[in-house]
């Protein structure tokens, strides 16, 4: 019927009731339930997710760091071994090819890179040819490592008890190995939600039993799982940009927020020169937060406006419930209409609805 | 699962239930099931003529726009205002709190063919598999 592969936790989403959703080449679950439950279980207590869709690759030699400095507009060469780092591999024009997860496991030229399940049949055959002349040697745990991840303010009393290493002290953005629930897994103070959390790497035949394992150990702190559509609101209220909305090839790092990634310090990478340009001229469309006024949500694509004349369009939008409910939206606007307070219109259906440009992230956590 | 008796279905998931020439509209449980939490609900305006099978406005969930289609001719009498604050009624009571408007049926636009609640069912099991 189609060529969609399963992640190792397939039966357990099923199990659970998931309504489940083609994504980035697998059946994924979109929710369990109702997306603002798992949604205020992240923000309030703690979620589970399955992220074995997304494409890990792990990178050996001594290369690594020349290789992906030449590639991509971050530093990777300096980072310290049990670091994690977010990075973009950009194309000659400044576009993004895809954003991505650096983690330096160990001082012995051992790193993991994930990479967008949605990019995945794009990003291989590229690490592939690129690698060509670099001490690098890389391998794809495509859908046969598992990947989930534990988010929200109580995950670190899920996951503490469970692991043979003090997870309480790892810093954020760090990485270690070790080993949970008995297996050999790659811990990472890692996320996508807003919220504190770990990535929880392992073997895909251990995924089950960790999965039932934090769902059990959970329950005494809340814990639900959680899927795709919690995710999304999610990230989006943390002001993190999801490819294909926020970033693709069009859209530069520069224009995608990401600005703080660029490493012009950097001699030379691909892309350099467009983004160069792109700065020194500072003209170009960039994303911008929207909060609408009003109960009706803005969705991708729609038109937006500044004073009767067309200025962009939305690149993600939902309601936001850490945002007492109030509609957010991403656009991709022209530089004036970027200015945060700018009011701006979006057309939903025909009519216009007010919208005002204010700073991301949108959602903070509380510190 | 069954479906409450007394009304009719479309097969765009709305229910219709006809009581003398007046018509109260709303979406299926399995409707709203497979929406997920709705968060906006867009209705004509009392006094507007619709068409049988026409969009006539629009149920949003978080991820998601879905069109609404108004299963009989008619005018529009009256809308749940109570929808406006609390969109979520849809969710938790689709058949009864969460009725989305009702219209003044006329003879010529008797609705049909609407399916009864065993051939809806019998379409929403089918659609299970």
């Amino acid at each position: 019927m189609s060529d969609l592969r399963r992640t190792a936790l397939y039966d357990e989403h099923r199990a659970l009731g998931a309504h489940v959703v083609p994504f980035g080449g697998f059946e994924m679950p979109v929710r369990y339930g109702s997306i603002l439950r798992e949604h205020a279980a992240v923000r309030e207590r703690v979620g589970l997710f399955d992220l074995s869709h997304m494409a890990q690759y792990a990178l050996r030699g001594a290369g690594v760091g020349a290789w992906a400095d030449a590639l991509t507009v971050n530093h990777v060469a300096t980072m310290r071994p049990k670091q994690a780092r977010y990075n973009i591999f950009t194309n000659d024009a400044g576009g993004c090819l895809d954003d991505v997860l650096f983690y330096r496991i160990d001082d012995g030229d051992d790193w993991l890179l994930v990479v967008n399940a949605a990019n995945a049949s794009k990003m291989w055959p590229y690490l592939l040819a690129s690698t060509e002349g670099y001490d690098v040697a890389v391998a794809s745990h495509h859908g046969t490592r598992a990947l989930v991840a534990v988010q929200g303010p109580r995950a670190v009393d899920v996951v503490a008890p469970l692991c043979d290493l003090d997870v309480a002290a790892m810093p954020y953005y760090s990485c270690a190995r070790a080993r949970c629930h008995g297996v050999p897994t790659l811990i990472a103070r890692t996320g996508y939600t807003g919220e504190d959390g770990f990535e929880l790497f392992v073997d895909g035949g251990a995924a089950v039993a960790l999965w039932r394992t934090l769902l059990d150990r959970g329950r005494a702190f809340g814990i639900e799982p959680a899927a795709l559509g919690a995710r999304d609101v999610l990230r989006l209220e943390a002001g993190m940009p999801l490819y294909g909305h926020e970033l693709d090839e069009t859209i530069s790092p520069l224009a995608g927020g990401q600005r703080w990634a660029v490493k012009m310090t950097k001699p030379a990478f691909r892309g350099r020169d467009a983004l160069a340009a792109e700065l020194a001229d500072d003209t170009y469309d960039r994303i911008a937060g929207l909060v609408l006024e009003g109960r009706v949500p803005a969705r991708e694509g729609y038109a937006v406006f500044a004073n009767g004349a067309r200025v962009g369009t939305v690149r993600s939008g939902s309601m936001a419930p850490s945002l007492g409910n109030k509609n957010v939206a991403t656009a991709l606007v022209g530089k004036d209409a970027s200015v945060v307070g700018t009011t701006l219109e979006i057309e939903v259906r025909g009519v216009r609805h007010g919208a005002t440009v204010v700073p991301l992230p949108f959602y903070k956590r509380p510190t | 699962m069954a479906q409450p008796t007394g009304l009719l279905y479309s097969k765009e998931h709305e229910w219709l239930k006809v009581e003398g020439e007046i018509a109260t509209v709303g979406i299926t449980d399995y409707a709203q099931n497979s929406l997920g939490d709705i968060v906006y609900v867009e209705l004509p305006r009392v006094g507007a003529e619709l068409t049988q099978h026409a969009n006539i406005g629009v149920v949003e969930s978080v991820k998601a726009v879905s069109d609404l289609f108004s299963p009989a001719g008619g005018e529009v009498t009256e809308v749940n205002a109570a929808l406006e604050a609390d969109p979520a009624l849809v969710n938790r009571d689709a058949f009864g709190d969460g009725w989305l408007y009702k219209i003044k049926i006329t003879s010529a636009s008797m609705p049909d063919p609407l399916l009864s609640p065993e051939d809806y069912d019998a379409l929403v099991t089918e659609g299970a598999h």
